[in-house]
């Protein structure tokens, strides 16, 4: 029997970082460079939020508080959150903005793949559904990663510049601690030492493909999915993304 | 019942019907109850309520007023799950239907065949944009997943 406390933090980490990540997406509409581009981040960011709320709705069942996937989202404050640090940071350009979602889509075709064969059914299920969509994000934020790290010169110095800001922030998606071990052994999530590999050989045969050079410092900030410390963006993003339900609560529409 | 639901378009791509686009798992009574499974196309569709709220108001206009919605992930939806008549329909209305080679076979409007993508996203999650070369028109096309 899986520990519920366990179970729970799992899905909010998973929750967490799906919310954050779509919160940021979406701030692209109407901003993107081109049309299309800007319909494709819009609707990235839906398939984020779908996601969210499959896995805080499994999350506010696990913790049996009566809560909902929303209540989740809006009512918790930033110490709550265990989303990844990478997640949160601010978009900065549009090739900031696309090496993110290509770290974070790699890593969670990786994971995705695993949790398919969870042995708790509601992960699994879960895990099917979104690992197609995720399938779709990485095909086109490793194309774009490649296409503009290997395009002009202006292009790849952008995308070196970003891949320098991010990469101290990609360790933590392979980071596992008891909570980790514990939900492994349980057979719930895969065994966190054999995705990193997996991901770093992925993640390393496209940012090759993009001719980028890729730092050799394995430095990485941490803190985000335990909790223990965010950076102060996070709560920016909170003051925007939980103002309705703070300024009117319970409002419905 | 299945006629009934044949008869419910869905929201985003009215020519084609919820049973069309193989999204009604099942239809079966519980006891007194009609329980509808439902899977959603993609997580966030933002269609997904709507589309719970039509079934429901068919099925009472039909005369029932017990009724559950199910939702139901695994497995989760193909465009294979597509009927023949719904992806017929999709193609008149120009929206080229999925292949499993990932891109459309004919441009909806002309038949051409000189195709170009545009964008892996259009209007709606579940499609992209294309565009043929032969008459230049842009459309869109249903993904395949």
């Amino acid at each position: 029997m899986t520990d519920r406390t366990d179970l729970l933090e799992f899905l909010l980490r998973m929750g967490d970082n799906a919310l954050i990540l779509g919160h940021r997406v979406s701030e692209w509409c109407g901003h993107a460079p081109v049309l299309e581009e800007d319909i494709a981040l819009a609707n990235t960011a839906l398939d984020l939020i779908g996601q969210t709320q499959l896995w805080l709705g499994y999350a506010a069942e696990v913790q049996g508080e009566g809560k909902s996937a929303d209540d989740l989202a809006f009512l918790r404050d930033a110490w709550d959150f265990r989303n990844v640090l990478m997640v949160e940071m601010p978009n900065g350009d549009f090739g900031r903005t696309l090496m993110r979602q290509f770290f974070y889509d790699a890593w969670q075709s990786v994971l995705l793949g695993r949790l398919v064969k969870s042995s708790d059914r509601q992960v699994s299920e879960i895990a099917e559904k979104a690992s197609k969509e995720v399938a779709y994000h990485l095909e086109r934020s490793a194309d774009t990663v490649v296409g503009l790290g290997d395009g002009t010169d202006e292009s790849h110095r952008r995308m070196q510049d970003a891949l320098d800001y991010l990469w101290p922030y990609a360790g933590e998606l392979c980071q596992a601690d008891e909570v980790d071990a514990r939900l492994a052994k349980a057979g719930v999530t895969p065994d966190p030492a054999t995705l990193r590999d997996e991901y770093f050989a992925l993640v390393r045969r496209v940012l090759t493909d993009a001719t980028l050079d890729i730092p050799e410092d394995d430095f990485h900030h941490t803190g985000g999915r335990t909790g223990r410390m965010h950076t102060e963006h996070l709560g920016h993003l909170l003051t925007q993304m939980q103002w309705l339900q703070r300024a009117y609560p319970n409002s419905t529409w | 019942m299945w006629d009934w639901l044949k008869a419910v378009p869905d929201p985003e791509i009215p020519v084609i019907s919820l049973v069309d686009l193989g999204i009604i798992r099942d239809v079966a009574f519980e006891g007194e109850t009609c329980v509808v499974t439902v899977t959603p196309t993609y997580s966030g569709c933002p269609a997904t309520s709507i589309i719970n709220l039509d079934i429901e108001t068919k099925l009472r206009d039909e005369g029932l007023d017990r009724i559950e919605l199910r939702r139901q992930l695994s497995p989760a939806w193909t465009t294979d799950w597509l009927s023949d008549e719904g992806r017929e329909k999709l193609e008149e209305y120009g929206i080229a239907p999925p292949q499993p080679a990932g891109g459309p076979q004919r441009c909806p409007h002309c038949g051409g065949t000189h195709l170009e993508k545009l964008s892996q996203f259009g209007s709606t999650p579940c499609k992209a944009q294309w565009r043929c070369r032969d008459c230049l028109e842009p459309f869109d096309y249903f993904k395949c997943i």
